[in-house]
C-alpha cells in the first residue's frame, strides 16, 4: 500500500540575484552591523503557500493551473528534491519522479553507462542492471549507438533513450510532469502503450499537464494550482468545467472518450 | 483495486473512465522497482530542531554509504571521460607528474643546493600529496554547483558528490603513486617500522579530503566568490608550507618564522604525517597532534554545517 501526505507544505525561493549571492554584501553588511536586517528583508518568491492533500493507493491526481501556478515545484517537492520551508510530507512507497527529459542523464557518457548509471541510482544488482539495459536498448532500438556518448545522439534519440529509461522502472508511486507526452508521431504509439503499462503498474500516479484530454483519460481527481495555493481539488470532470472555456471543456471531454472507446 | 473503486466512489466518478487505475493483477516478478531507501515511510518535513536536523544529516551519509557503488562508477566513469580518445589515457597522470618533478628536482636541487638523492624522493612525494590536497579544495569548493542536473533530477544522498570527489581524487592519486615508486627505486629510502604508520595517515587523510569537499561544497554553492578565493589561497599555502623546501632549510632561520610556517601551519602536520614515514623518519608525534587537531576542527565544521545547511543545498545549485 503506498500514501502520500502533504501537510501544510509552504516552498519559498531566495533570490540571490547578482550581487545579494555575493560574499562581498554579506561580509560588509556584517561588518555594518545589518546582517539581520538583510536576512529578513531578503528576496524570496512564494511558489508553495500550505498546500494539503493526501494521495492513498488508486489515486490518480492531476495538477492544472497557468504557468507559475506551483505545479512543477509541487512535483519537485513531493519528489522530495526541494525540502519544504515549512510543512511535513510522508511518503510510503518507491517514488519516481519524472520531471525533464535529462533527468540527470550526463551527455558525454554513452548511453549503456547513463543507463548503468540509473541502475546504480536505484541500488540494482548485476542481473537486475542487465535486464535493464536489455529492456531499454529492445525498446529505444537504438543499437549500437548505446556505446557512442549521448551527445552525439540526435535530439529524437536522446527523446527515446529517455523515454525508455523512464518507463522501465516501474515505481509505487508515479511522479510525471508533462515533458513525456510530448514526442514525434512515429515513437508516439509504441511510447503510449508502454506508458500506459507503467502508469497503470503505479500505485499512485501525480501527473501535471495541459492537455485537458489526458487529464481527464487518465485522473480521477484534480487539483487546481493557483499562485501556489490550492484553488479546487475534485473530481476532473468539476475542476476542468470550471477552469476551461465551456466550448474547449466539450472538445477536451469528447477527446478523451474518443479515446477511451478507442483503448 | 478497492482503493481505486472506493477513490472512485468518493469523488462521484464514472468507474471506466479511469483507464489507467493501478492494475493488482500485474505480477510484481519481472518488473523493475526503484530504490526504497527503507520500508518505513519517509518523512520530510521543516524542521528548526538541531536533533531532527542532524538525525536528517547522518540518514544522508548512511544512504551514501548504501550508493557507494554509484559513487565509485561516478568517478570511474568521470577519469574515463578525461581520457576518452587519448592515446596514453590516464597514464597522462602518472606522465605529467613524473615530467614536472624530475624537471623541478634536478633544477631545485641546484637552486637549493640540496642532494638530488636526498631532495628527489622529498619533491616526489610532497608534489604528489599537494597536488592531491590542491584539486580536493578545487573541485570540492565546486561539487554541489557542478552536480545541479543530478541534484534536481532526483532525491539522491547530498554527500554523494564530495564522496565522488575524493574517490576520484583517489584514482588519481593512485596514478601518481607510480612516479614515487620509480623514484624510490632509483633512490632508495631506509624505511623503519614506522612506515606502518601510513595506515592511519592515509585514513585520515580520506576522511579530511571527505570533510574538506563536504564543506567547500555547500559554502562554494551558496557564495559563488568561494571557489576562486579558495584556489589563491591554496596557492599562497603551496609556497609558505614546506613542500618544494624541507623544514631543515629554515634552521639557521629566527624561530618565529619556524612556528609560524611548521608548527602552526595545518597542511605541514598533514603532509609529515604521511611525507616523514617514508623518507625513513621517526613517527613525528608533533606533527601528529598538529593534524589530529586541524582534522578535528575541519571535521567537526563540516558536519555542523551539513547539519544546517543540508536542506538547502538544491536551493543553492
Amino acid at each position: 500500500m503506498a500514501k502520500l501526505l502533504v501537510e501544510n507544505v509552504s516552498v519559498a525561493f531566495p533570490l540571490y540575484h547578482g550581487e545579494s549571492r555575493s560574499l562581498k554584501k554579506t561580509v560588509f553588511a556584517a561588518a555594518s552591523g545589518r546582517m539581520g536586517q538583510d536576512a529578513k528583508h531578503r528576496l524570496t518568491v512564494e511558489a508553495l503557500r500550505n498546500v494539503s492533500f493526501t494521495l492513498n493507493t488508486g489515486d490518480r491526481l492531476g495538477f492544472i493551473g497557468s504557468n507559475g501556478a506551483g505545479k512543477t515545484t509541487l512535483l519537485r517537492t513531493m519528489a522530495g528534491i526541494y525540502e519544504p520551508a515549512a510543512g511535513r510530507m510522508v511518503i510510503d512507497g518507491a517514488v519516481t519522479a519524472l520531471l525533464d527529459p535529462g533527468q540527470g542523464m550526463n551527455f558525454e557518457l554513452t548511453g549503456n553507462e547513463n543507463i548503468r548509471m540509473r541502475a546504480l541510482f536505484n541500488g540494482y544488482t548485476d542481473a537486475q542492471i542487465k535486464i535493464l539495459q536489455e529492456d531499454v536498448a529492445q525498446f529505444s532500438e537504438l543499437g549500437d549507438f548505446l556505446s557512442l556518448p549521448v551527445r552525439t545522439y540526435s535530439s529524437g534519440m536522446i527523446v527515446r533513450l529517455g523515454f525508455a529509461l523512464a518507463t522501465a522502472i516501474h515505481p509505487q508511486i508515479l511522479l510525471m510532469d508533462e515533458w513525456i507526452l510530448a514526442g514525434d508521431a512515429a515513437f508516439l504509439g509504441k511510447a503510449r502503450e508502454r506508458l500506459e503499462t507503467m502508469v497503470g503498474s503505479a500505485e499512485i500516479l501525480v501527473l501535471s499537464s495541459h492537455n485537458a484530454a489526458i487529464l481527464m483519460q487518465w485522473c480521477n481527481r484534480l487539483i487546481w494550482m493557483d499562485a501556489g495555493r490550492v484553488h479546487a481539488d475534485g473530481t476532473p470532470e468539476e475542476i476542468l468545467s470550471a477552469y476551461l472555456p465551456p466550448d474547449q471543456f466539450k472538445q477536451a471531454k469528447m477527446a478523451a472518450e474518443h479515446a477511451m472507446r478507442a483503448a | 483495486m478497492k482503493a481505486a473503486v472506493e477513490a472512485a466512489a468518493r469523488f462521484g466518478y464514472r468507474q471506466h473512465m479511469n483507464m489507467l487505475a493501478p492494475d493488482s493483477g500485474q505480477a510484481e516478478a519481472g518488473l523493475l522497482r526503484p530504490a526504497r531507501p527503507s520500508p518505513q515511510p519517509v518523512i520530510i518535513a521543516a524542521s528548526h530542531c538541531w536533533r531532527d536536523r542532524a538525525a536528517a544529516a547522518v540518514q544522508d551519509l548512511r544512504e551514501s554509504l548504501r550508493l557507494w557503488p554509484l559513487v565509485w562508477t561516478l568517478s570511474l566513469f568521470d577519469i574515463r571521460l578525461r581520457y576518452r580518445g587519448s592515446l596514453l589515457g590516464p597514464f597522462w597522470l602518472t606522465l605529467s607528474t613524473a615530467v614536472m618533478i624530475g624537471a623541478i628536482g634536478f633544477v631545485y636541487s641546484r637552486l637549493f643546493h640540496q642532494d638530488v638523492a636526498a631532495y628527489l624522493p622529498f619533491l616526489a612525494i610532497s608534489l604528489v600529496l599537494w597536488n592531491f590536497i590542491n584539486v580536493i579544495t578545487a573541485e570540492g569548493a565546486t561539487c554541489f554547483s557542478t552536480s545541479a542536473d543530478m541534484i534536481r533530477a532526483q532525491r539522491m544522498a547530498h554527500t554523494v558528490h564530495p564522496a565522488r570527489v575524493v574517490v576520484r581524487n583517489l584514482l588519481v592519486l593512485a596514478h601518481n603513486l607510480a612516479v614515487i615508486v620509480v623514484v624510490f627505486l632509483i633512490y632508495p629510502s631506509h624505511l623503519t617500522w614506522s612506515v606502518l604508520s601510513e595506515v592511519p595517515a592515509l585514513a585520515l587523510w580520506v576522511l579530511d579530503a571527505f570533510a574538506a569537499a563536504l564543506l567547500l561544497g555547500m559554502v562554494g554553492a551558496r557564495y559563488r566568490d568561494v571557489p576562486p578565493i579558495v584556489a589563491s589561497i591554496m596557492q599562497i599555502a603551496f609556497y609558505i608550507t614546506p613542500i618544494m623546501w624541507s623544514p631543515a632549510m629554515l634552521v639557521h632561520r629566527g624561530l618565529g618564522l619556524s612556528v609560524a610556517l611548521i608548527d602552526m601551519n595545518p597542511f605541514f602536520g598533514l603532509l609529515q604525517i604521511v611525507r616523514g614515514p617514508l623518507l625513513g623518519l621517526p613517527v613525528d608525534v608533533s606533527a601528529w597532534i598538529n593534524a589530529l587537531c586541524a582534522s578535528a576542527v575541519l571535521v567537526v565544521a563540516a558536519f555542523l554545517l551539513f547539519v544546517r545547511a543540508r536542506p538547502r543545498i538544491p536551493y543553492w545549485v
